[in-house]
Protein backbone atom coordinates (compact mmCIF):
# COMPACT_ATOMS: atom_id res chain seq x y z
CA UNK A 1 0.00 0.00 0.00
CA UNK A 2 2.61 2.58 -1.54
CA UNK A 3 0.53 5.96 -1.30
CA UNK A 4 2.36 7.50 -4.90
CA UNK A 5 0.42 10.77 -4.66
CA UNK A 6 2.63 11.75 -1.19
CA UNK A 7 6.28 9.87 -2.75
CA UNK A 8 4.75 12.73 -5.61
CA UNK A 9 4.77 15.47 -3.33
CA UNK A 10 7.86 14.54 -1.32
CA UNK A 11 9.49 14.16 -4.85
CA UNK A 12 8.93 17.24 -5.32
CA UNK A 13 9.85 18.84 -1.79
CA UNK A 14 13.14 16.92 -2.89
CA UNK A 15 13.72 18.88 -5.87
CA UNK A 16 12.79 22.24 -4.32
CA UNK A 17 15.33 21.37 -1.65
CA UNK A 18 18.11 20.17 -4.16
CA UNK A 19 17.75 22.60 -6.39
CA UNK A 20 18.17 25.68 -4.14
CA UNK A 21 21.22 23.92 -2.47
CA UNK A 22 21.96 23.77 -5.71
CA UNK A 23 22.49 26.86 -7.19
CA UNK A 24 23.81 28.34 -3.73
CA UNK A 25 26.92 25.93 -3.62
CA UNK A 26 27.35 27.13 -7.49
CA UNK A 27 27.26 30.29 -6.30
CA UNK A 28 29.09 29.61 -3.05
CA UNK A 29 32.02 27.73 -4.04
CA UNK A 30 33.83 30.61 -6.49
CA UNK A 31 32.39 33.08 -3.92
CA UNK A 32 33.92 31.26 -1.50
CA UNK A 33 37.09 31.32 -3.38
CA UNK A 34 36.97 35.06 -4.05
CA UNK A 35 36.28 35.55 -0.19
CA UNK A 36 39.51 33.26 0.50
CA UNK A 37 41.91 35.55 -2.09
CA UNK A 38 41.41 38.50 -0.25
CA UNK A 39 43.02 36.68 2.62
CA UNK A 40 45.89 34.95 0.49
CA UNK A 41 46.59 38.05 -0.73
CA UNK A 42 46.23 40.05 2.52
CA UNK A 43 44.23 42.68 1.01
CA UNK A 44 43.91 45.70 3.22
CA UNK A 45 40.56 46.38 5.11
CA UNK A 46 38.94 43.33 3.20
CA UNK A 47 41.02 40.62 4.55
CA UNK A 48 40.17 41.80 8.39
CA UNK A 49 36.77 42.08 7.05
CA UNK A 50 36.46 38.46 5.08
CA UNK A 51 37.61 37.38 8.45
CA UNK A 52 35.13 38.54 11.02
CA UNK A 53 32.70 37.47 8.14
CA UNK A 54 33.65 34.05 7.58
CA UNK A 55 34.31 33.66 11.36
CA UNK A 56 30.04 34.78 12.83
CA UNK A 57 28.71 32.80 9.47
CA UNK A 58 30.65 29.47 10.56
CA UNK A 59 29.31 30.18 14.23
CA UNK A 60 25.67 31.39 13.28
CA UNK A 61 23.14 28.57 12.93
CA UNK A 62 21.96 28.25 9.60
CA UNK A 63 18.32 28.62 11.19
CA UNK A 64 19.34 32.13 12.66
CA UNK A 65 20.58 33.24 9.41
CA UNK A 66 17.50 32.03 7.57
CA UNK A 67 15.36 34.22 9.92
CA UNK A 68 17.96 37.15 9.53
CA UNK A 69 17.78 37.63 6.03
CA UNK A 70 14.47 36.68 5.61
CA UNK A 71 12.93 39.38 8.78
CA UNK A 72 16.09 41.48 8.61
CA UNK A 73 16.72 42.20 4.94
CA UNK A 74 12.92 43.40 4.40
CA UNK A 75 13.31 45.35 7.28
CA UNK A 76 16.11 47.63 5.32
CA UNK A 77 13.81 48.00 2.73
CA UNK A 78 13.87 45.32 0.10
CA UNK A 79 11.00 42.92 -0.78
CA UNK A 80 12.36 39.14 -0.46
CA UNK A 81 10.65 35.98 -1.31
CA UNK A 82 11.08 33.36 0.77
CA UNK A 83 12.94 31.42 -2.13
CA UNK A 84 14.99 34.38 -2.49
CA UNK A 85 15.86 34.83 1.04
CA UNK A 86 16.03 30.41 1.16
CA UNK A 87 19.00 31.24 -1.81
CA UNK A 88 20.59 34.18 -0.09
CA UNK A 89 20.69 31.95 3.33
CA UNK A 90 22.27 29.43 1.91
CA UNK A 91 24.48 30.69 -0.03
CA UNK A 92 25.91 33.18 2.82
CA UNK A 93 26.27 29.61 4.81
CA UNK A 94 28.09 27.80 2.35
CA UNK A 95 29.80 30.26 0.97
CA UNK A 96 31.97 30.89 4.73
CA UNK A 97 32.56 27.18 4.98
CA UNK A 98 34.01 27.07 1.19
CA UNK A 99 36.27 30.16 1.95
CA UNK A 100 37.90 28.35 4.66
CA UNK A 101 38.30 25.22 2.45
CA UNK A 102 40.03 27.55 -0.16
CA UNK A 103 41.83 29.05 1.91
CA UNK A 104 43.51 25.59 3.51
CA UNK A 105 44.04 24.49 0.61
CA UNK A 106 46.08 27.41 -1.12
CA UNK A 107 48.11 28.40 2.53
CA UNK A 108 49.27 24.13 2.49
CA UNK A 109 49.94 24.57 -1.04
CA UNK A 110 53.88 23.51 -1.18
CA UNK A 111 55.92 27.03 -1.48
CA UNK A 112 58.86 25.74 -3.86
CA UNK A 113 56.53 26.40 -6.84
CA UNK A 114 55.24 29.49 -6.09
CA UNK A 115 58.85 30.54 -5.41
CA UNK A 116 59.98 28.89 -8.99
CA UNK A 117 57.20 30.62 -10.62
CA UNK A 118 58.44 34.03 -9.37
CA UNK A 119 61.83 33.04 -10.56
CA UNK A 120 60.61 32.25 -13.72
CA UNK A 121 59.14 36.15 -14.11
CA UNK A 122 55.66 35.40 -13.16
CA UNK A 123 53.67 37.79 -11.16
CA UNK A 124 52.00 36.48 -8.16
CA UNK A 125 48.33 36.81 -9.67
CA UNK A 126 50.12 34.57 -12.80
CA UNK A 127 51.67 32.57 -10.54
CA UNK A 128 48.24 31.56 -8.96
CA UNK A 129 46.07 31.37 -11.78
CA UNK A 130 48.58 28.93 -13.82
CA UNK A 131 50.42 27.47 -11.05
CA UNK A 132 48.66 27.38 -7.70
CA UNK A 133 44.78 27.06 -8.54
CA UNK A 134 44.99 24.27 -11.15
CA UNK A 135 46.55 22.24 -8.70
CA UNK A 136 44.83 23.60 -5.11
CA UNK A 137 41.62 22.89 -6.03
CA UNK A 138 42.35 19.11 -6.13
CA UNK A 139 42.82 19.14 -2.46
CA UNK A 140 39.67 21.33 -2.20
CA UNK A 141 37.59 18.96 -3.54
CA UNK A 142 36.81 16.07 -1.39
CA UNK A 143 36.54 18.57 1.75
CA UNK A 144 34.21 20.40 -0.32
CA UNK A 145 31.81 17.54 -1.29
CA UNK A 146 31.41 16.84 2.39
CA UNK A 147 30.40 20.69 3.05
CA UNK A 148 27.70 20.13 0.36
CA UNK A 149 26.38 16.81 2.53
CA UNK A 150 26.23 19.48 5.34
CA UNK A 151 24.41 21.85 3.69
CA UNK A 152 21.69 18.97 2.62
CA UNK A 153 21.68 18.84 6.18
CA UNK A 154 21.02 21.98 7.19
CA UNK A 155 18.97 22.78 4.08
CA UNK A 156 15.65 22.15 6.60
CA UNK A 157 16.42 26.17 7.73
CA UNK A 158 14.59 27.55 5.22
CA UNK A 159 11.70 25.38 5.65
CA UNK A 160 11.51 27.86 8.58
CA UNK A 161 10.58 31.02 6.80
CA UNK A 162 8.10 29.27 4.64
CA UNK A 163 10.16 26.94 1.72
CA UNK A 164 8.02 24.39 0.69
CA UNK A 165 11.43 21.78 1.21
CA UNK A 166 11.34 18.46 1.51
CA UNK A 167 11.11 19.03 5.19
CA UNK A 168 8.16 20.72 5.06
CA UNK A 169 6.47 18.81 2.17
CA UNK A 170 6.12 15.86 5.04
CA UNK A 171 4.91 18.22 7.86
CA UNK A 172 2.45 19.41 5.52
CA UNK A 173 1.47 15.49 4.64
CA UNK A 174 1.45 14.79 8.09
CA UNK A 175 -0.83 17.92 9.20
CA UNK A 176 -2.99 16.95 6.60
CA UNK A 177 -3.53 12.68 6.69
CA UNK A 178 -3.38 13.00 10.62
CA UNK A 179 -0.38 10.09 9.93
CA UNK A 180 2.44 11.27 10.40
CA UNK A 181 5.35 8.29 10.17
CA UNK A 182 4.74 7.70 6.54
CA UNK A 183 5.84 10.94 5.20
CA UNK A 184 8.72 11.72 7.89
CA UNK A 185 10.18 8.10 7.32
CA UNK A 186 9.97 8.78 3.28
CA UNK A 187 11.64 12.09 3.59
CA UNK A 188 14.41 10.55 5.93
CA UNK A 189 14.84 7.80 3.63
CA UNK A 190 15.19 10.48 0.74
CA UNK A 191 17.50 12.54 2.46
CA UNK A 192 20.18 9.94 3.45
CA UNK A 193 19.85 8.99 -0.35
CA UNK A 194 20.67 12.48 -1.93
CA UNK A 195 23.64 12.48 1.48
CA UNK A 196 24.50 8.38 0.74
CA UNK A 197 25.35 9.12 -3.13
CA UNK A 198 27.06 12.88 -2.27
CA UNK A 199 29.40 10.97 0.39
CA UNK A 200 29.89 7.82 -2.46
CA UNK A 201 30.81 10.62 -5.46
CA UNK A 202 33.42 12.26 -2.89
CA UNK A 203 35.18 8.47 -2.70
CA UNK A 204 35.11 8.17 -6.26
CA UNK A 205 36.32 11.70 -6.88
CA UNK A 206 39.56 10.95 -4.33
CA UNK A 207 40.19 7.78 -5.53
CA UNK A 208 39.87 9.05 -9.84
CA UNK A 209 42.22 12.06 -8.24
CA UNK A 210 44.63 9.94 -6.79
CA UNK A 211 44.68 7.49 -9.75
CA UNK A 212 44.93 10.53 -12.15
CA UNK A 213 47.84 12.29 -10.11
CA UNK A 214 49.35 9.93 -7.48
CA UNK A 215 48.20 12.24 -4.59
CA UNK A 216 45.56 14.03 -3.54
CA UNK B 1 20.29 52.06 13.52
CA UNK B 2 22.08 52.06 16.90
CA UNK B 3 18.74 53.15 18.70
CA UNK B 4 17.65 49.59 17.05
CA UNK B 5 20.22 47.83 18.88
CA UNK B 6 19.39 49.79 21.95
CA UNK B 7 16.02 48.90 21.46
CA UNK B 8 16.64 45.11 20.76
CA UNK B 9 19.57 45.56 23.88
CA UNK B 10 16.44 46.27 25.81
CA UNK B 11 14.72 42.85 25.89
CA UNK B 12 18.27 41.57 27.37
CA UNK B 13 16.83 39.33 30.02
CA UNK B 14 15.28 36.89 26.54
CA UNK B 15 18.04 37.11 25.15
CA UNK B 16 20.24 35.87 28.27
CA UNK B 17 16.89 32.94 29.00
CA UNK B 18 17.29 31.82 25.61
CA UNK B 19 21.15 31.84 26.06
CA UNK B 20 21.18 29.64 28.73
CA UNK B 21 18.53 27.35 27.55
CA UNK B 22 20.75 26.96 24.73
CA UNK B 23 23.53 26.27 27.18
CA UNK B 24 22.63 23.65 29.28
CA UNK B 25 20.65 21.82 26.14
CA UNK B 26 23.93 21.85 24.98
CA UNK B 27 26.27 20.87 27.72
CA UNK B 28 23.63 18.22 28.95
CA UNK B 29 23.81 17.05 25.54
CA UNK B 30 27.97 16.97 25.27
CA UNK B 31 27.83 15.03 28.99
CA UNK B 32 25.43 12.09 28.37
CA UNK B 33 25.79 11.64 24.78
CA UNK B 34 29.82 11.23 25.03
CA UNK B 35 28.95 8.35 27.61
CA UNK B 36 26.67 6.57 25.40
CA UNK B 37 28.77 7.20 22.24
CA UNK B 38 31.45 5.17 24.13
CA UNK B 39 29.40 2.57 25.07
CA UNK B 40 27.81 2.61 20.86
CA UNK B 41 31.78 2.56 19.49
CA UNK B 42 31.67 -1.05 21.00
CA UNK B 43 29.72 -1.93 19.24
CA UNK B 44 31.30 -0.27 15.94
CA UNK B 45 34.85 -1.63 16.81
CA UNK B 46 33.41 -5.23 16.99
CA UNK B 47 34.70 -8.54 15.59
CA UNK B 48 31.47 -9.82 14.86
CA UNK B 49 29.66 -8.75 11.39
CA UNK B 50 26.17 -9.37 12.06
CA UNK B 51 27.26 -6.68 15.71
CA UNK B 52 29.11 -4.38 13.62
CA UNK B 53 26.76 -4.07 10.60
CA UNK B 54 23.53 -2.89 13.16
CA UNK B 55 25.92 -0.67 14.85
CA UNK B 56 26.61 1.04 11.40
CA UNK B 57 23.28 0.69 10.64
CA UNK B 58 21.99 3.01 13.42
CA UNK B 59 24.81 5.34 13.21
CA UNK B 60 24.73 6.00 9.21
CA UNK B 61 20.62 6.68 9.18
CA UNK B 62 21.02 9.43 11.86
CA UNK B 63 23.97 10.91 10.26
CA UNK B 64 22.19 11.02 7.24
CA UNK B 65 18.93 12.82 8.06
CA UNK B 66 19.03 16.35 8.96
CA UNK B 67 18.22 17.29 12.42
CA UNK B 68 15.22 19.27 12.26
CA UNK B 69 13.74 15.93 10.54
CA UNK B 70 14.88 14.03 13.59
CA UNK B 71 13.20 16.61 15.96
CA UNK B 72 9.99 16.21 13.29
CA UNK B 73 10.14 12.97 14.27
CA UNK B 74 10.48 12.53 17.88
CA UNK B 75 7.84 15.03 18.50
CA UNK B 76 5.12 14.02 15.90
CA UNK B 77 5.77 10.25 15.44
CA UNK B 78 6.49 8.88 18.88
CA UNK B 79 3.08 10.11 20.42
CA UNK B 80 1.27 8.71 16.89
CA UNK B 81 2.74 5.03 18.35
CA UNK B 82 1.80 6.12 21.61
CA UNK B 83 4.48 7.99 23.24
CA UNK B 84 3.34 10.90 24.58
CA UNK B 85 6.61 13.95 25.45
CA UNK B 86 6.80 16.89 26.04
CA UNK B 87 8.89 19.27 23.48
CA UNK B 88 11.36 19.38 26.29
CA UNK B 89 11.66 15.62 26.47
CA UNK B 90 11.69 15.37 22.53
CA UNK B 91 14.35 17.90 22.08
CA UNK B 92 16.58 15.98 24.60
CA UNK B 93 15.92 12.78 22.85
CA UNK B 94 17.06 14.58 19.31
CA UNK B 95 19.98 15.99 20.49
CA UNK B 96 21.13 12.91 22.52
CA UNK B 97 20.42 10.30 19.31
CA UNK B 98 21.62 12.47 16.83
CA UNK B 99 25.13 13.09 18.81
CA UNK B 100 25.36 10.15 20.00
CA UNK B 101 25.75 8.81 16.50
CA UNK B 102 28.59 11.63 15.46
CA UNK B 103 29.99 11.23 18.72
CA UNK B 104 30.18 7.25 18.42
CA UNK B 105 31.61 7.52 15.05
CA UNK B 106 34.09 9.76 15.94
CA UNK B 107 35.61 7.86 18.85
CA UNK B 108 35.41 4.69 16.96
CA UNK B 109 37.32 6.92 14.06
CA UNK B 110 40.12 7.89 16.97
CA UNK B 111 39.83 4.12 18.51
CA UNK B 112 41.01 2.14 14.61
CA UNK B 113 44.04 4.48 15.02
CA UNK B 114 44.90 3.45 18.62
CA UNK B 115 47.59 1.17 18.58
CA UNK B 116 46.39 -2.63 19.75
CA UNK B 117 49.12 -2.86 22.05
CA UNK B 118 47.43 -0.16 24.32
CA UNK B 119 44.54 -3.05 24.65
CA UNK B 120 46.76 -5.73 25.12
CA UNK B 121 48.60 -4.28 27.38
CA UNK B 122 45.88 -3.05 29.49
CA UNK B 123 44.63 -6.85 29.38
CA UNK B 124 48.16 -7.86 30.64
CA UNK B 125 47.79 -5.97 33.63
CA UNK B 126 44.22 -7.27 34.60
CA UNK B 127 41.97 -4.65 33.01
CA UNK B 128 39.12 -6.03 31.74
CA UNK B 129 35.21 -4.99 30.53
CA UNK B 130 34.37 -1.44 31.81
CA UNK B 131 37.53 -1.31 33.77
CA UNK B 132 39.62 -1.75 30.49
CA UNK B 133 37.28 0.95 28.80
CA UNK B 134 37.27 3.68 31.60
CA UNK B 135 40.89 3.45 32.38
CA UNK B 136 42.83 2.39 29.58
CA UNK B 137 41.39 3.01 25.85
CA UNK B 138 38.53 5.89 27.15
CA UNK B 139 41.01 8.42 28.05
CA UNK B 140 43.42 7.76 25.17
CA UNK B 141 40.13 7.89 22.74
CA UNK B 142 39.21 11.05 24.06
CA UNK B 143 42.42 12.97 23.65
CA UNK B 144 43.13 11.73 20.88
CA UNK B 145 39.69 12.79 19.00
CA UNK B 146 39.50 15.98 21.48
CA UNK B 147 39.61 18.56 18.59
CA UNK B 148 36.97 16.51 16.40
CA UNK B 149 34.71 16.68 19.49
CA UNK B 150 35.03 20.09 19.84
CA UNK B 151 33.92 20.58 16.45
CA UNK B 152 31.06 18.32 16.70
CA UNK B 153 29.94 19.98 20.26
CA UNK B 154 29.91 23.58 18.11
CA UNK B 155 27.80 22.00 15.52
CA UNK B 156 25.32 20.84 18.09
CA UNK B 157 25.15 24.19 19.43
CA UNK B 158 24.14 25.20 16.26
CA UNK B 159 21.87 22.31 15.49
CA UNK B 160 20.09 23.55 18.47
CA UNK B 161 18.43 26.07 17.07
CA UNK B 162 16.27 24.34 14.66
CA UNK B 163 14.58 23.48 18.38
CA UNK B 164 12.57 26.27 17.92
CA UNK B 165 10.43 24.92 15.40
CA UNK B 166 9.36 22.54 18.59
CA UNK B 167 8.67 25.71 20.33
CA UNK B 168 11.83 25.21 22.56
CA UNK B 169 12.38 28.77 24.17
CA UNK B 170 15.98 28.68 23.17
CA UNK B 171 18.66 31.35 21.90
CA UNK B 172 17.14 31.84 18.22
CA UNK B 173 13.28 31.06 19.52
CA UNK B 174 13.96 34.29 22.16
CA UNK B 175 15.26 36.46 19.22
CA UNK B 176 12.73 35.50 16.91
CA UNK B 177 9.86 36.26 19.77
CA UNK B 178 12.21 39.48 20.82
CA UNK B 179 11.37 40.65 16.74
CA UNK B 180 8.26 40.38 17.04
CA UNK B 181 7.19 42.12 19.71
CA UNK B 182 10.24 45.20 18.59
CA UNK B 183 10.11 45.09 15.41
CA UNK B 184 13.97 45.40 15.23
CA UNK B 185 14.65 42.00 13.26
CA UNK B 186 18.32 43.44 11.30
CA UNK B 187 19.74 44.14 14.97
CA UNK B 188 17.99 41.43 17.00
CA UNK B 189 19.41 38.53 14.96
CA UNK B 190 22.83 40.24 14.64
CA UNK B 191 22.76 40.10 18.36
CA UNK B 192 21.70 36.68 18.53
CA UNK B 193 24.64 35.69 15.71
CA UNK B 194 27.49 37.27 18.01
CA UNK B 195 25.96 35.79 21.12
CA UNK B 196 26.33 32.25 19.42
CA UNK B 197 29.66 33.47 17.77
CA UNK B 198 30.83 33.77 21.46
CA UNK B 199 29.33 30.81 22.67
CA UNK B 200 31.26 28.66 19.78
CA UNK B 201 34.72 30.26 20.60
CA UNK B 202 34.08 29.37 24.30
CA UNK B 203 33.86 26.07 23.62
CA UNK B 204 36.74 26.09 20.86
CA UNK B 205 39.01 27.73 23.84
CA UNK B 206 38.37 25.19 25.88
CA UNK B 207 38.83 22.57 24.11
CA UNK B 208 42.42 24.03 23.00
CA UNK B 209 42.87 24.15 26.95
CA UNK B 210 42.00 20.82 27.83
CA UNK B 211 44.33 19.77 24.61
CA UNK B 212 47.17 22.03 26.23
CA UNK B 213 46.51 19.91 29.97
CA UNK B 214 46.51 16.84 28.15
CA UNK B 215 49.53 16.97 26.71
CA UNK B 216 51.92 18.55 29.59
CA UNK B 217 49.77 15.66 31.55
CA UNK B 218 51.18 13.99 29.38
CA UNK B 219 55.37 15.04 28.62
CA UNK B 220 55.73 14.29 32.18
Amino acid sequence: MVDWGMIANLAGGAVTTLWISGISIAVGIPLGLALALTRVFRLPLLSQAVTAYVSIVRATPVVTLALFVFFGVPAMGFTLSPIVAAFITLTINTSAFHAEIWRASIVDFPQGQSEAASAFGMTRLQAFRLIVLPQAWRASLPPMVNEMTFLIKSSPAIAVIGVVDLTRTASRIAAYTYDPLPPYISAAFIYAVVVFSLVRTQRVIERMIVRRYGVL
Amino acid sequence: MIDHFARALTQWPLFMTGLLNTIWLCASTAVVSLILAMFLAIPLMSHSLAVRTVARLFVDSVRSVPFLLLAFMAYYCLPAVGVKLSSWTAALITLLVYNTAYFAEILRGAWSHLPPQQEEGGRAFGFTGVRLLLYIIGPQLFIAAGPVLGNQLIQVIKDSAFLMVITIPELTFKANQIQSILFVPFETFIIAGCLYWMLCNSVEWLVRRLELVAQTRRAR
